[in-house]
């Protein structure tokens, strides 16, 4: 969480609202905010913390764990239309990285603004590819790995 | 903003299903079960929560409220975990 948080300029700057969910309850997030990731990072997290209680809603989202009965780590890029674009999700032990998260919300971003698509590992800027006819049998000529 | 007045135990509508017209129970069923799972690709299942905002403390956050915007909604295991 404080790993996003201190990218949050960038998130705004893309026009994105992050929001995180856990079944912890609102007043856990609260004193979580003060006692620790107010210490982490400048101001502490500065997106609203929700509280999904019961995982009802981790549930849909294919997040629940009922044994350990919480929410694993899952993340989703959700468009201006509403359209769920990216999900991703990770066994507890291993943290995810927000630049990847970034990189995928502006290749997205570029999507919806352009019509093109943009191949494996694009970063803004990269080459992209106009789907037709053409394209097929020939993106060899225009992009490698 | 002062924050609203908050029991220790207050109710969030979680899962909302989206509206649809009256259907037979048995594909009103199916349908419930195939809209609410999230899906790349498909509309966001929408839900209210609780949550807390820093600097404008407890309130409801309704996801369809952000609709309009790129939303990023991350799911993580719990507070004052390690990772």
């Amino acid at each position: 969480m404080a790993a996003v948080a201190a990218l949050y300029d960038e998130f705004k700057s893309l026009g994105a609202e992050v929001l995180a969910m856990s079944t912890d309850s609102r007043f856990v997030h609260k004193i979580w905010q003060e006692e620790e990731l107010s210490k982490m990072t400048k101001g502490g997290v500065p997106f609203p913390m929700l509280s999904d209680a019961g995982g009802k809603i981790g549930t849909i989202y294919g997040v629940y764990d009922e044994e350990a009965g919480v929410d694993i780590r899952g993340r989703f890029i959700i468009d201006p239309d509403f359209v769920i674009r990216a999900m991703e999700v990770l066994t507890p032990e291993v943290g995810r990285s927000p630049q990847e998260l970034i990189r995928q919300v502006k290749a997205f971003q570029h999507v919806a603004k352009t019509g093109e698509v943009t191949p494996s590992g694009w970063q803004p800027g990269g080459t992209t590819l106009k789907p037709g006819p053409d394209l097929a049998g020939k993106v060899w000529e225009v992009w490698k790995p | 903003m002062a924050e609203m007045k908050d029991g220790c135990v207050k109710a969030a509508r979680g899962p909302i299903a989206a509206a649809e017209p009256p259907r037979p129970v048995e594909a009103q069923q199916h349908q419930e079960v195939t809209q609410m799972q999230a899906r790349v690709g498909r509309e966001a299942p929408d839900f209210e929560a609780n949550a807390f905002v820093a600097g404008q403390g407890f309130k409801p956050v309704r996801l369809s409220d952000y609709k309009g915007k790129w939303i990023v909604l991350c799911f993580y295991p719990g507070d004052f975990t390690f990772v």
